[in-house]
């Protein structure tokens, strides 16, 4: 447990020191929706439409660009092979880091949607679902990224090979979150897509710590 | 072991379709300081790794102690302040040294509260250096730890080596330079082995 804080506190004094870095996925997602309300042109009724997939697609992609940083800097200054060798055990600051950037992207993003929502005409009735959605769905991708992020650490430029990586199994978590909104905005239930999205969470939460631990002994290797 | 606090027997590592070094043995006892030199690219980062286990791409077999590595990146985060990073190292190493202390030892009293990215890279290996002294691992793995400090901090590392292998510890350093120590055993890689 002191592991765990210790590595969390640490990472939000990171995080608070490169607010700007933090701050970039959230501004993404922002100018990415503002974007497409303009460019679209249609009224309320298509705009509303599209609605969900918009947010959802921005999110994953907002989410893709704030992994990279996940463990490059520590990667680059060498306190991430210290971590690798020391900390035992080794799955708890993953899970510490995991949680700083779920907090700091998923998180946040969560937050800023229902403003993003409104320029989407996005039925409030809808807005509620959405929440459920990301909030159920977001911390799926910050550990479904990390062991991404974790494998391609030691890859100068890593970037595609991480989205090749990871998008495929966004695509679930996609399916679920923008299906959950466009069913409740046709009137029916979406509680299944939304427990879905829990599970899919809960799932990665018990398996990626280890894969990503593993994935950074590989990324470490050279 | 047998009170062995690093053993490594027939261990052969190649790289690049180079054999860096074959048939390599070593035993290092407590009070020991082992000597790495050679030229560069001769592997002795490389074999530094391997006893780590962060390079495990290597025949033979390594018995390890509890170790502390120091390689060629400091393991500074430079939006930390010195203290900041030190209490971050003693919670994932579990240790109960006081950083505070091992910074004025280092010869960095006053820079506690300073973010490391207004630090020079010799006073950020001041702070990596003040790791060795909070953390209770007997045996040491340094890979050139004189890069771009002063005389005063040479002498300094000097005095911590010479002072970790008094109390019971052992000491692996790559380096360029003598260590000057009572008990060294020479290791030179990519040529003659001494040992």
């Amino acid at each position: 447990m002191t592991l765990f804080v210790g590595q969390l506190r640490r990472e939000f004094i990171v995080m608070f020191q490169s607010l700007e870095e933090v701050a970039n996925p959230l501004v993404f997602l922002f100018l990415g929706i503002t974007l497409f309300a303009l460019a679209t042109g249609g009224g309320p009724d298509v705009l509303a439409d599209y609605a969900p997939a918009i947010i959802w697609v921005l999110v994953l992609l907002a989410n893709l660009l704030s992994l990279e940083g996940m463990f490059r800097r520590d990667y680059e200054d060498g306190t991430l092979e210290q971590l690798v060798l020391l900390a035992r055990p080794g799955f708890v600051p993953v899970l510490a880091k995991v949680a700083a950037h779920w907090l700091f992207s998923g998180l946040a993003m969560t937050l800023l949607v229902p403003f993003a929502a409104l320029l989407l005409y996005l039925p409030t009735s809808a807005l509620f679902t959405l929440l459920m959605t990301l909030l159920a769905g977001t911390p799926a991708l910050s550990l479904i990224g990390a062991v991404g992020a974790a494998l391609t650490v030691g890859l100068r430029r890593g970037g595609v090979l991480l989205a090749l990586l990871v998008l495929p199994l966004y695509v679930p978590i996609l399916i679920f979150g923008a299906g959950a909104v466009l069913q409740q905005m046709g009137g029916m239930e979406s509680h299944a897509q939304i427990y879905w999205l829990g599970v899919i969470s809960v799932v990665s939460l018990t398996v990626t710590p280890f894969a990503v631990q593993a994935a950074l002994k590989i990324g470490l290797e050279q | 072991m047998g009170g062995a606090l690093l053993e490594i027997s027939d261990l052969r590592c190649e790289r690049e379709g180079r054999t860096l070094f074959s048939q390599l043995n070593l035993v290092v006892l407590p009070g020991q300081c082992v000597e790495l030199t050679g030229p560069n690219g001769s592997g002795k980062s490389t074999l530094l790794r391997c006893i780590t286990g962060l390079f495990p791409d290597f025949e033979g077999m390594i018995e390890v102690a509890d170790m502390l590595y120091l390689g060629h990146k400091p393991g500074v985060n430079l939006l930390l302040t010195a203290g900041e990073n030190l209490r971050w190292y003693q919670i994932i190493t579990n240790s109960h040294g006081s950083p505070q202390e091992a910074l004025v030892e280092v010869g960095l009293a006053g820079y506690e509260d300073v973010r490391c990215q207004h630090l020079s890279a010799g006073q950020h290996r001041r702070v990596a250096l003040a790791r060795l002294l909070i953390c209770e691992a007997s045996l040491w793995l340094l890979d050139e730890p004189f890069t771009a400090l002063d005389s005063a901090g040479q002498v300094l590392v000097h005095e911590l080596l010479a002072d970790h292998c008094e109390h019971g510890g052992a000491v692996v350093c790559a380096t360029h330079q003598s260590l000057g120590l009572a008990d060294v055993v020479a290791l030179r890689l990519g040529g003659v082995s001494v040992p």
